[in-house]
């Protein structure tokens, strides 16, 4: 266990380190620093020259990419552009609305999904089976955003119940919860009832009928924890990918968290704050499922690690 | 006499498709998804001969019209935009761009994806090792953020947007090719073609990629629906299709602006990417069942 804990992170490590030289790639090799950082047409070839010098970014790509690398583990992205702060500063004042607005999202989403998903294998080919399965078709199918638009159309300019955006108490959570929420759940309920349909078969069901148990209990307790490593696996993943900024969904609502931080640094052209934030959400995802992986041993102790 | 008799009797010879027609027939859900895949399909060739108006003309005194308005003897079935252009119109041109940046997207990122699983399944040792990190990498980056700065960077453009949705979406055919090629090398006709004396180049394009093709259509049926939703979300956020070509995406940038005032330019053209998606999904739904029935329980099992 604990080796396989050692090699684990240090393929967690080694994600990183790939991340960050997709990040470095982004502006020093897909693009020019100079020419990013510049506006157009200002310059002239002696003054790109000597920012060029000034920034060492005359100096051999890997030299540079190890001093992104070094500034990067001291939390040193540079400056943004925009507000002249430190880019990772901006990032983290972000993430209390990211984080709550994913954990709201997963509440929804594992409360409605896990229940039908359950329901939907228990009465197969029924009508709530059906139901579910509609539900979670369409919510795979319906862009994120014009979810929210309807939602917003509906709830907020129609009927007026919530704020049409931004951030500020309960209110203002729902809507952007319930449109993250409803795509997350869609994914969870159908592996839910594929899990669940894969147990509910088994020898141990039925003597776990046979000695009397309630089917509350043998539902709960021996069908679904059996059924829970994929879902878990799933979660964790959600989870991760929610952390990151759901760039979309917080676009449509103005909430104030972390993607919609990042695209407007991207319209803005601020690429310090850019990579702070993809590699801060990257960092996170990448410990998400690391700790989902650790969740696997806990859950199923049969799993032998080599 | 008796021969003749024997041979009436047995069972009528069914043509290669049968299965699958067969497998259709039970599940509606793929009927439903091909007939509506298959009407998009036909509403983007015909876009010209069935679009009432051109989607470009603007009529700034008939500006957000609501549907179904009649005006000089003009109907807007599906009502106006801010600038008087017919919003059926352009949702019927918009199919045109999501098919053709879904499909390209599909084709290149199934192309590389699956180039990647082969080599990384069959030649193994080193190049699994790193071609399964990049993958792990690829995998952790939020893909749309990645997608914006890459466009951001490069500039905005439809082969760009192309070339960024592909490479957000080659991991998935690597990974479940990679896993698939490494059951298939352990099979008794791969020793065979080997004993033969068959070189790799040959057992990789004769018995390998033929074997992998189904979960590779599977996964590229899902994947048509997500390229054109993420084409739709790039496009929406401001850095995909440019503004002068009509995409379902663009007009649900207009129909946010004008959220308050026209609901329906923030209604109908999401309508049209769920329809395209919700076919594409079921197809792929269905395609998993009959060609990939080990994967997940579906109505079949």
């Amino acid at each position: 266990m604990q080796r396989y804990v050692a090699r684990r992170l240090f393929q967690a490590l080694l994600v990183l380190l790939g991340i960050s030289a997709v990040a470095f790639a982004l502006t020093h090799v897909i693009g020019d620093p100079v020419v990013l950082l510049l506006p157009p047409f200002e310059a002239g070839q002696a003054q790109v020259a000597e920012m060029r010098h000034s920034l060492g970014l005359d100096r051999p790509l890997l030299v540079q990419y190890a001093a992104f690398v070094g500034a990067a583990l001291h939390g040193d992205f540079g400056l943004s552009i925009r507000q002249n702060t430190p880019a990772l500063g901006l990032v983290l004042d972000r993430v209390p609305a990211t984080a709550e607005l994913a954990s709201a999202a997963l509440v929804v989403a594992v409360g409605a999904a896990v229940p039908l998903g359950v329901a939907a294998a228990l009465r197969r080919r029924r009508v709530v089976d059906r139901a579910a399965l509609l539900f979670s078709m369409l919510g795979q199918s319906m862009p994120t955003f014009w979810l929210g638009l309807q939602a917003i159309l509906l709830f907020g300019v129609a009927l007026r119940w919530f704020p049409t955006g931004g951030i500020g108490g309960f209110r203002h959570l729902v809507l952007p919860a319930a449109v993250l929420g409803v795509f997350s759940a869609a994914g969870i309920l159908r592996l839910t009832r594929t899990s669940m349909l894969d147990v509910i078969s088994e020898d141990y069901l039925r003597t776990a009928r046979a000695k009397g148990l309630r089917e509350t209990a043998v539902v709960a307790r021996h069908a679904l924890r059996n059924a829970s490593l994929p879902i878990v696996t799933w979660i964790g993943l959600e989870l991760g990918t929610l952390l990151g900024g759901a760039v979309v969904t917080e676009t449509v609502f103005a909430w104030p968290g972390m993607g919609r931080l990042a695209v407007q640094a991207i319209f803005a052209r601020d690429f310090p704050v850019v990579q702070a934030a993809v590699l801060f959400a990257a960092t996170i995802f990448v410990l998400a499922t690391f700790c989902t992986d650790l969740m696997y041993a806990w859950l199923d102790p049969r799993i032998h690690y080599s | 006499m008796a021969a003749a008799h024997a041979l009436s009797a047995a069972p009528p010879q069914r043509p290669p498709w049968w299965p699958v027609w067969r497998a259709a027939q039970r599940d509606p859900g793929a009927w439903l998804g091909t007939a509506a895949l298959s009407g998009v399909v036909l509403v983007a060739l015909l876009a010209p001969h069935l679009a009432p108006t051109d989607p470009e003309s603007q009529d700034i005194v008939h500006r957000l019209m609501p549907p179904l308005s009649v005006s000089a003897g003009h109907c807007f079935w599906l009502g106006s935009d801010q600038l008087g252009r017919d919003l059926l119109s352009r949702i019927i041109f918009g199919s045109r761009i999501s098919l053709v940046v879904g499909l390209s997207a599909v084709a290149l990122s199934a192309l590389v994806g699956t180039a990647v699983g082969v080599v990384s399944g069959y030649i193994g040792r080193g190049w699994d090792d790193l071609l399964m990190r990049i993958t792990d990498v690829q995998l952790a980056f939020p893909s749309i953020l990645l997608s914006l700065a890459i466009v951001a960077v490069l500039g905005a453009g439809v082969r760009n947007l192309i070339a960024v949705l592909a490479l957000s979406g080659w991991v998935g055919y690597a990974r479940v090719t990679r896993s698939r090629v490494l059951g298939i090398r352990q099979q008794e006709y791969i020793d065979a073609a080997k004993t033969l004396g068959a070189r790799d180049g040959r057992i990789i394009l004769r018995h390998v990629v033929p074997n992998v093709m189904p979960s590779v259509l599977t996964i590229a049926s899902f994947s048509l629906g997500g390229m054109i939703t993420a084409e739709a979300a790039l496009t929406f956020l401001g850095l995909g299709i440019p503004s002068n070509i009509p995409s379902w995406g663009g007009m649900l940038t207009d129909g946010a602006q004008y959220l308050s005032v026209a609901w329906w330019l923030a209604t109908f053209p999401g309508a049209a990417i769920m329809v395209t998606v919700l076919a594409t999904n079921l197809i792929g739904d269905w395609l998993r069942d009959v060609l990939d029935p080990r994967t997940e329980s579906g109505p079949l099992r």
